[in-house]
């Protein structure tokens, strides 16, 4: 069946609008179909070109369109309309709690300064045989499973009242989950730096076990988990 | 700084890559250790990038699977896939640097899939086998699950994090300079944040841009795949190679064009037609599901063609992988089973994915040596190398691909030849100087930057680009003929004459969208052309590139790469190289899976 999606999108154009509005745009939609939000927002700047979001590979890899529909913080691309419109009607807006640039488009340097922070790459200074790989147990790799796969959409982090509030201090889920991810990975060699380094009143321990970032993320990933492992482990080394 | 109404930024660094993905940040890392001043710029935040997406692994002798594997047998079959027209140097170095640039993806910490004894997990994929075709089915692929792209890019990234290169990242690149002497000295590019334009000044650029799969309406590539890079190459009149050659992937998620893994079929899935039945043994005997992809891919399209799709339109045919059980889908495979349930509503541990042929991958590109100097071709045919110009991953034709890539052979494309061009310029700029940049040499390169900006009314980008893609499904898609292309050809002259007048609307500076649609699709426009009249002229079948009106392979007189120049549309050839340091040629056979 044909029908119309009132879609209202959060609209802010810093050159000219002395505040942000929220602007409706109405699109062909059919509910037999399997339409995602990308496709009524590429739809909307087709009437409007100005309308501005990031986008990239459309399918939930690459993690650019996290946006907030009707509420709920998601991926535009991999995210059904019916599963998040009520009654014909979707409102999206930019991620929460970190500033806007533009219309859906967020700063994301608050959230690539925290992933920094936690160093996020392997280190092992131990020589290893060129013409080799350093061993790792299928058991021990599997540790890695529901942490690698982060793609660094921030639809969690910005979803954590924590995060709202100490955006600088505390680390968040995703950079934390990131963090978790080199303390589990069996060929790190600086367990002890990073958990050192996360040791500290706000880092990890502003998480109040909220748990928004889990029901949040869009690839099913539980950083509210990664973030108890690493609280263990801080008690463990004391 | 400013040039007429023009206001401008400078900035100057040793080396340019253009591009954040596989390739574009293995090179960077290999130059950032060695001390020279490098930058990425681009245009989005690199884990954005293309090879993000990349499923089923990295195509590598590592010998784990199989602790006899030889990379000669890869190499083998890398020439065999690519029909003949690979560049054997190219593809023996890549088969043998392989197994180095693998480990130390493994060192930076890719998280592969691991065997019990703790060696890197190897899939079997299309197209391999032992014993130079002789021994059966090889299982070659290196895998991080079904995730490997995502796996290796943001290792790269955090490599580079580690090396402190430098990123410009949300910039768009418009155009390669080249001074008054003719040589690269920089480039023309805007922060998307701001809109502030900036001359970066260097002394080598690599185009690391990637593909252009969004040439074509059905395609797995992500809406950033514009082909910059090639654009670029084509406006300063260097020329393009084998642009008719596009892959199909068997295995595009009907409706919505999302691959599904040849690692699917590599973990023992089949395809089958609308009566249930598994086709693929009667057109490939021997390796069956795992024939090379554009065997299947053609496979396809004749059974649909004979009345056995699928569906209500019968226009596509099943991938059937529920037989592995619920344990093998969720442990090997979760993104597949992921998206088709996302974009498909069909969960394969119950039912089989609907698939169709869908545009996956350019084997054409930016002709290079195996060092990722860019070549052209002098006026008698002599190829001569364009000092201070690079091209790596996607958007090069180095050429190891050929006619047809295997799958898994693009993630070793990236980091072999980013590796390679790396080290190449760590040599060659031992000394570094600040290159004459004229204020002409700027003008030019801002030229289709100011001229929208100066547009009043006309042809809107939206309508040009899906007409365009159009053109190119309808009319250059997996199987050709000469009227059809002639027609095609004729369309694609008609949206191109209307692109002159094409209008960009928005004319605001920050993060102004439509700005950076209307740079992508022009160079889209010049792609879509490359490969129109580069299809036109081959007139054979090889590899991905097959013609009705010319069913057979010409070895007599297409054993040879195809050039494509913008000016006056010339295409010529350019010899295949066919001498291999180390081991003997592979000689043309026929081509039998």
């Amino acid at each position: 069946m044909t029908d119309k999606l009132k879609l209202s999108l959060y609209r802010f154009d810093p050159e000219k609008d002395k505040r942000p509005y929220m602007s409706d745009y109405e699109i062909p939609y059919s509910s037999s179909g399997n339409m995602m939000v990308i496709d009524a927002i590429r739809k909307a700047q087709e009437l409007d070109s100005t309308i501005t979001f990031r986008r990239s590979c459309a399918q939930g890899v690459c993690g650019s369109d996290g946006v907030n529909m009707n509420g709920q913080n998601g991926l535009a691309c991999i995210t059904p309309v019916s599963k998040v419109m009520t009654v014909n009607r979707l409102e999206v807006r930019p991620l929460p709690g970190l500033p806007v640039i533009k219309d859906l488009i967020v700063d994301m340097k608050p959230f690539y300064d925290q992933y920094e922070k936690v160093k996020p790459f392997l280190d092992n200074d131990d020589e290893v045989k060129t013409g080799h790989e350093r061993l790792q147990s299928p058991k021990d790799r599997e540790k890695l499973d529901g942490l690698y796969e982060c793609v660094l959409c921030a639809c969690c982090s910005t979803s954590c009242p924590s995060f709202w509030w100490n955006p600088e201090k505390f680390v968040g889920p995703a950079a934390l989950l990131q963090a978790y991810r080199f303390i589990a990975d069996t060929r790190d060699k600086q367990k002890r730096m990073r958990l050192k380094k996360l040791n500290d009143a706000f880092s990890v321990y502003r998480c109040h076990g909220i748990m928004n970032c889990t029901s949040v993320c869009p690839k099913g990933l539980n950083p509210s988990k990664a973030i108890n492992e690493i609280k263990k482990e801080l008690r463990k080394t004391g | 700084m400013k040039l007429g109404n023009i206001e401008f930024s400078e900035q100057q660094f040793d080396v340019v890559i253009i591009g954040g993905g596989g390739s574009g940040l293995r090179a960077s890392l290999e130059i950032s250790k060695s001390g020279l001043n490098v930058a990425v710029v681009s245009k989005v935040f690199p884990t954005r990038s293309h090879t993000v997406a990349a499923q089923g692994g990295i195509t590598c002798a590592i010998a784990s699977a199989d602790p006899n594997d030889d990379w000669r047998w890869h190499m083998f079959d890398t020439v065999k896939g690519s029909d003949y027209i690979g560049d054997q140097d190219a593809i023996e170095y890549m088969c043998s640097e392989g197994p180095e640039t693998v480990f130390e993806l493994e060192h930076m910490g890719l998280p592969f899939s691991r065997f019990e004894n703790g060696r890197i997990y190897q899939r079997p994929f299309g197209g391999q086998s032992k014993e130079y075709g002789e021994g059966g089915q090889a299982a070659r692929t290196c895998a991080a699950a079904d995730r490997t792209g995502h796996a290796l890019l943001h290792t790269l990234y955090q490599a580079n994090l580690k090396t402190g290169t430098n990123f410009l990242n949300e910039w768009f690149a418009v155009d390669i300079i080249k001074n008054d002497s003719g040589l690269i000295s920089g480039v023309s590019c805007f922060d998307m944040e701001t809109g502030e334009i900036s001359i970066i000044k260097c002394n080598a650029i690599v185009l690391a841009t990637g593909g252009a799969g969004q040439v074509y309406e059905q395609n797995t590539t992500s809406l950033i795949c514009t082909g910059d890079g090639l654009g670029m190459v084509l406006r300063k009149d260097l020329p393009l190679q084998d642009m008719e050659m596009w892959q199909f992937h068997p295995t595009g998620l009907y409706g919505n064009g999302s691959l599904m893994t040849e690692g699917c079929r590599g973990e023992g899935g089949y395809l089958i037609n609308s009566e249930g039945k598994r086709f693929m043994p009667d057109y490939a005997p021997k390796a069956k599901d795992l024939a090379s992809r554009d065997v299947v891919s053609r496979c396809i399209v004749q059974e649909i063609l004979a009345g056995r799709g699928c569906g209500d339109k019968k226009d596509h045919v099943l991938l059937k992988i529920d037989h592995l059980g619920e344990e093998a889908i969720t442990k090997k495979l979760p993104e597949i089973r992921e998206i088709s349930m996302t974009f498909a509503n069909v969960d394969p541990i119950e039912n089989p994915i609907p698939v169709v042929p869908t545009c996956h991958y350019m084997m054409g590109g930016i002709p290079t040596n195996v060092n990722g100097q860019v070549i052209t071709q002098d006026n008698d045919g002599n190829d001569s190398i364009v000092n201070g110009l690079y091209s790596i991953g996607e958007a090069a034709n180095v050429s190891v691909h050929g006619a047809n890539r295997l799958g898994g052979n693009s993630l070793l494309d990236l980091v072999v030849f980013g590796r390679a061009a790396g080290k190449h310029i760590n040599e060659e700029l031992s000394e570094t100087s600040s290159p004459e940049v004229s204020n002409t040499n700027i003008e030019e390169s801002l030229e289709t930057l100011i001229r929208i900006q100066e547009t009043k009314n006309g042809e809107n980008v939206f309508d040009l680009r899906s007409e365009m893609q159009n053109i190119m499904q309808n009319y250059f898609g997996v199987y050709r003929n000469e009227d059809l292309m002639k027609e095609g050809t004729k369309k694609l002259q008609d949206v191109k004459e209307r692109s002159k007048n094409i209008h960009l609307r928005d004319k605001s500076n920050q993060f102004n969208s439509e700005r950076v649609e209307v740079l992508e699709y022009l160079n889209l426009l010049d792609i879509a052309n490359a490969t129109a009249y580069s299809a036109l002229e081959r007139k054979e079948s090889r590899g991905a590139h097959a013609r009705e009106d010319f069913p057979d392979r010409d070895d007599e007189n297409w054993l040879c790469h195809s050039l494509f120049f913008k000016n006056k549309n010339k295409v010529s050839k350019r010899a295949v190289n066919l001498k291999p340091k180390n081991v003997e040629t592979f000689k043309p056979k026929p081509r039998i899976y």
